[in-house]
Formats: structure tokens, sequence, C-alpha cells
């Protein structure tokens, strides 16, 4: 016998979430799987001992019996009788509780059943993800509120895979101040996970470069959401005590031994592990450093270069952009978003953004994007479908994950291309590729790391960007400045969405 | 017999909540309105049936007995012995329910009580607001991610 429990909270009351999923006919309005649903022998919905006769959208008839419906304790129970799986006494229940915190739901779906033992995994995965998840999510979109947001995934960057050899990790923690130190600097610690008051301004000592090192001095520091991530622990780039940051612009102080591609005084940037960027001086590998041109000034560099040479591999290498193609942006006033909008638009490209609200969505129209749609309120797939004729997007860039990959799916033309570059909304869950045959669809699922690993893709990408942004393909708009010593500051408003665009430090 | 039930959402996995919630001594390190506590007898503090004896910050002496302890449904369930409400027959349940999506924590304070005649309202306020809500909002914040 297995055992499986999902659950969410639903930004709904709960009376409100109960009124729908307590009629047992119900499935067939909310939830996504369902083509056909009806009760047998004219009985109402909420009839105990009610059969509901249905049939999937991916094929399949089933028959379910209602055994109990609870509107005190907001619980129903049922059982599977026939279906075309192998869910042996199969029993599910349907719990919902409210959150008096914010007048939400929380919703428990639990079952039991036996499977054949080389079946397992792939009942239990199916139950869990194909109707479970899914019907969250069905129901959040039903009652056109969303399932409560967990904490988002910033785009791209993810814990594990980082791309660089192990001693670009091997440096983050800070140096005791009693090694061989020479140079005083002023750094932001993080002597604990946690909040943003973890964040502590400390003298620091940090040593001569050794071979093939080189000592930067930084002069801004590009502050980004995955900062937040190693702050709070949730990835494990930064180890307490330890220095945050990924990403800035500055000087080089000095060369380590038989280091001899870049002299002092040369301007420089980076966008990449290991941490240690909220410092005013660090100790860094030279081959992942850009030296930068002059008509980029060090505050645009520490803003944008990670997002800038995340847009230039997304549009060349991950996908090539061609004139005429439509392309669907998705959270195009995000960092990454508004930089593929201007610059696929810039290459000719007929740019379908979307974004979450009315508020964001002249960021996208300044940017040259054809049509923007404002998700909460439009259906984007109908707008794609208006625009082509019926034939769909060849593209699509879509960081928001779980909320937004099924549409994303269905927007795109016959060999279309989605490029599912972060999860902000969440996991996207297991899809069977098969289904990707309908369309010749090609999924691509990039990571930063693979393609900025080598100082050839490095100076490729930055090139690129630099280029972009001195014939105006791109423009940033200019960051909102703290100091060093107000990184938590800087941390509280990112978290807080209260900042439009890039944030930085300046020591 | 009067009812208390408040709920909310923390942003962390429900073991890691347990982990601090469970230790039925450890009131003043999540809560902001107990100032100091100890276990009477110098018991565990999960001995089912010890006693806590706890200061709040605005001065009030409570004592409470612990009935039951479940770290299978992660639940706490205890009563209070004395305390400056003058409720009678008061039981309380804190648990915790993992929430799957997102790897979260529904986190549910219940209790019922026998108040005094006229008192109900104002003590179901006060304890559904002044001690359940501002626990769980406390909760929330501590595991902020």
């Amino acid at each position: 016998m297995v055992s499986i429990v999902e659950s969410a909270v639903i930004d709904a009351p709960v009376d409100e979430v109960w009124r729908v999923l307590r009629d047992f006919n119900g499935h067939l309005a909310w939830h996504p799987a369902i083509a056909t649903s009806r009760i047998e022998d004219g009985l109402p919905g909420d009839a105990v001992g009610a059969v509901r006769c249905f049939t999937l959208k991916q094929g399949g008839m089933l028959r379910e019996q209602l055994l109990v419906l609870d509107d005190r304790r907001h619980e129903l129970t049922y059982c599977l009788l026939e279906g075309p799986l192998p869910l042996f006494d199969y029993v599910a229940t349907i719990r919902l509780k409210p959150v008096t915190d914010g007048n939400a739901t929380f919703w428990q779906w639990r079952s039991t059943f036996r499977p054949p033992r080389e079946r397992q995994d792939e009942m239990v995965g199916l139950v869990r993800d194909g109707i479970y998840r899914a019907g969250f999510r069905g129901l959040a979109d039903h009652l056109g509120v969303r399932a409560r947001p967990a904490l988002s995934q910033g785009p791209m960057m993810q814990p594990s895979p980082v791309s660089k050899p192990a001693t670009a990790l091997s440096s983050p923690s800070i140096r005791p101040l009693l090694a061989t130190s020479t140079h005083e600097a002023e750094a932001i610690v993080v002597e604990r996970h946690g909040g943003p008051e973890v964040l502590v301004a400390k003298t620091i000592a940090v040593p001569d470069p050794g071979p093939g090192e080189v000592l930067l001095r930084h002069t801004a520091i590009g502050v980004n959401f995955i900062d937040v991530y190693c702050r709070t622990g949730y990835f494990d780039l930064l180890k307490p005590p330890g220095i945050p940051g990924m990403e800035a612009a500055g000087r080089i102080e000095a060369v380590g031994p038989g280091v001899t591609a870049l002299r002092p005084g040369e301007r420089v940037g980076y966008a990449c592990p290991p941490v240690g960027a909220y410092a005013t001086m660090r100790v860094m590998q030279p081959d992942l450093v850009v030296r930068l041109p002059d008509t980029i000034d060090d505050e645009t560099a520490a803003a944008g270069l990670l997002k800038g040479m995340a847009a230039s591999f997304l549009l060349h290498d991950v996908h090539r952009v061609e004139p005429g193609e439509v392309v669907v942006v998705h959270a195009a006033a995000g960092g990454v978003g508004s930089l593929l909008t201007q610059w696929a638009s810039a290459l000719g490209a007929r740019v379908v953004a979307t974004v979450s609200t009315d508020a964001k969505a002249a960021i996208p129209r300044e940017g040259g994007a054809e049509v923007v749609v404002v998700r909460r309120r439009e259906d984007f797939v109908a707008v794609v479908r208006d625009l082509t004729g019926g034939r769909g997007a060849s593209v699509v860039f879509d960081a928001i994950g779980r909320d937004s990959f099924h549409q994303s799916i269905d927007a795109l033309a016959q060999r279309g291309h989605l490029v599912s570059y972060g999860q902000a909304s969440g996991p996207v869950g297991s899809w069977d590729i098969g289904a990707f045959a309908s369309k010749s669809l090609r999924i691509s699922r990039p990571n930063y790391g693979h393609y900025i690993g080598t100082p050839d893709d490095l100076a490729v990408q930055s090139s690129r960007f630099f280029s972009a942004l001195e014939k105006g393909l791109v423009r940033m708009a200019p960051p909102t400045r703290f100091r060093l010593s107000q990184a938590a500051e800087a941390h509280a408003s990112l978290e807080a969405g209260v900042t439009t665009g890039s944030l930085i430090l300046v020591p | 017999m009067s009812k208390v039930y408040r709920s909310a959402v923390i942003d962390a996995p429900a073991a890691e909540v347990w982990r601090m919630v469970r230790d039925f001594n450890a009131l003043p390190a999540w809560t902001p309105f107990v100032a100091d506590s100890r276990i009477e007898q110098n018991q565990p503090s999960d001995k089912i049936g010890c006693v806590r004896n706890f200061r709040l910050k605005d001065g009030g002496q409570i004592r409470e007995r612990l009935l039951a302890l479940s770290d299978y449904d992660m639940s706490c369930t205890y009563s209070i012995l004395e305390s400056p409400m003058g409720v009678e027959n008061y039981v309380a349940i804190l648990s915790l329910t993992p929430v799957t999506d997102g790897n979260r924590t529904f986190a549910e304070w219940q209790a019922e009580f026998d108040a005094p005649a006229g008192r109900e309202e104002a003590l179901t306020h006060e304890i559904g607001t002044g001690v359940f809500e501002a626990g769980l909002v406390a909760l929330k914040g501590r595991f902020r991610r």
C-alpha cells in the first residue's frame, strides 16, 4: 500500500474553495485533466454514494464514488471503482482548513492505494503530479487566484550545477585577520543564515594575490536575488561566516605571480561564483573577470553584467532569434525579461511580452514589444494565436516555470522552442516528452554556468552585451544605489519588491 | 465553552519549525510575549505531564501542563493550571502540517475553555489575537526565507 499526501495554500477564503470542491461533478470545471464528467443515475453532485463517470483529456474513462461529504470539516472522501490504470483500492480524501492569517485556504489531498510493484513509481508520480498538483493549479486558476506562491527561485541560478572547477568555489569564506594579510577591506559578512539583519559590516584582511590570482578593488557591486538565497541558506554557495555577492565591477589592484593577461589599474567586472563581492576588495581568478570598455561605466557593469550576459546567450546561442519571428517573453518587466524584450525587438523579432500587472506594462511597451499582455486578465495564448493566424509563436522565453509552462507550450507553433530558464513560481514538474511530438517541440533548460563557464564563452557573451549597450539595442535604467554598509537595507528592499530595476552597493 | 482558532503559513519546512516549537520550555525563544520560562521540578520539557511556569512580559505568571506531544503528527496539547485570565478547562493544541507545495508549514493553534460569564468575548479576542496570532506571526517572521 502506498500513501500520498500533497498540500497547497490557495489564496481564497475556505468557504469559496469548498463551494467549488464539494460538488463531486465540479472537477470538470477546474481540473485541467478532465475532458467530460457526469453523475450517474441523475443524482446531485453532493449525494453521498453518487458515482461520477468521467474521461480524461489524454484518454481513458474512470468511475469514482463519493463516500464521505462533510460540510463542517470541509472534507470529502471518494474511491475509484473503475479505471484504465492499476490503482487498486484507491481511496482519496480532500480536506480544507482556513488560514486565518490572510484569509486563505490550506488544502490537503491524500490517498492510499495498491499499485503493482513494478509500476509503483509511475503511479505515484501520476497521481501526485497529474492529479493533485495539477488540481491545485487548476482550482486556483478557476477561482482567478494564485496558489499562494512559495518562495521564488531566481532565473537560471541553481544551487548545484555550478560549472566552474572546484577551485572556483574554494575561497568564499573570510580569511582570518592573522593570516599573511596585507590589505584592510570593508566587507559585509553573513554571520549565520537568516534575515537581512544577519548582514554585518566588518573590517577584514585580504591577502596579496597568490599565484594565478588577482586582487580587485570594487567600485560597484551588483545585488541579485541569489544573494538573498545565499544569505538565508536556501542555496549552499555560502557557508557562514562568509561574504555574499557574485557580481561587481572595479579595478585590478595587484596581480599575483604568473598573471600576465591583466595589469594593475585595468577596469574589470565579473558575474559568477565564488561568492565574496560584498567587499571593498577581494581576490579573484583572472579568467573569471572581463575587461570593461570605456563606454561602459562601473555601475552599469555591476548592475547589468549577469542579466545582460544571460540575455545574450539566450537570444544567440540557446535560440538564434531571426527577424520576423514571433517571440514570447514572460515577466517582461523583470531584469532579464526587459533585456530580452528590447534585444529581440532590435533583432527584428515581433515580441509578445507578458507582465503580471498593468503597472508593469509600460516597461516592455517602451522596450519595443509589439504586444503587451497582462497575464492576470488576458489570455496570452489567444493573443499569440490571433497575431500569428493560429500558427503560434516560434519561441517562448519562460522564467516563471510552473504557473506558465503549460500555456507556454500551448502558445508554440509547430517546431516551436520553449526556453525554460527559470522557475520563479516553482518547478514545472514531470512531463511525458511523447506529448511534444504533437507539435515537434523543442525544450531547452539552459544553465548560466554552462554558457559563461569558460574564458572564451565569457569573452563572447560579455562583448556581445557591451556592444548591444553601445549600439543602443538595449538600455538599462539607472540602478538604485545603496552604500555597501547598507547591504541589509538593499536586501530588505529587494525582498519587499519595492524597487524596480537593478540594485547596486557602492563602497 | 468558548473556542479559538488561528492558523498561518510559515515559509520553512515543517520539521524545522517543529524543532523549535516542540520544546515546551522554548516560549521565550520564539514568542514575543514571554519573558522567561522554566519546567517545574527540573523535568525534561518533553516529559508528558511536565509543567511549564512562565512569566509574561506584562508581568503575568502562567503555569501549563503538557498533556500530549506527538513527533509523528507534530502537535502539542496542553492545559492551563493557573493564569491571570481566569479561564477554566482550558485545553490548547498547537500543530504543524507540511505544505508540500513549496515545502512550507501550515501552523494551527486552537483552544477550548470556559470563561467567566460576560468575559467570553474579551478572552476569546485576547487569546486569539494577543497570544495565538502574535505567536504565529512571530514564528513566520523568524523563519522568513
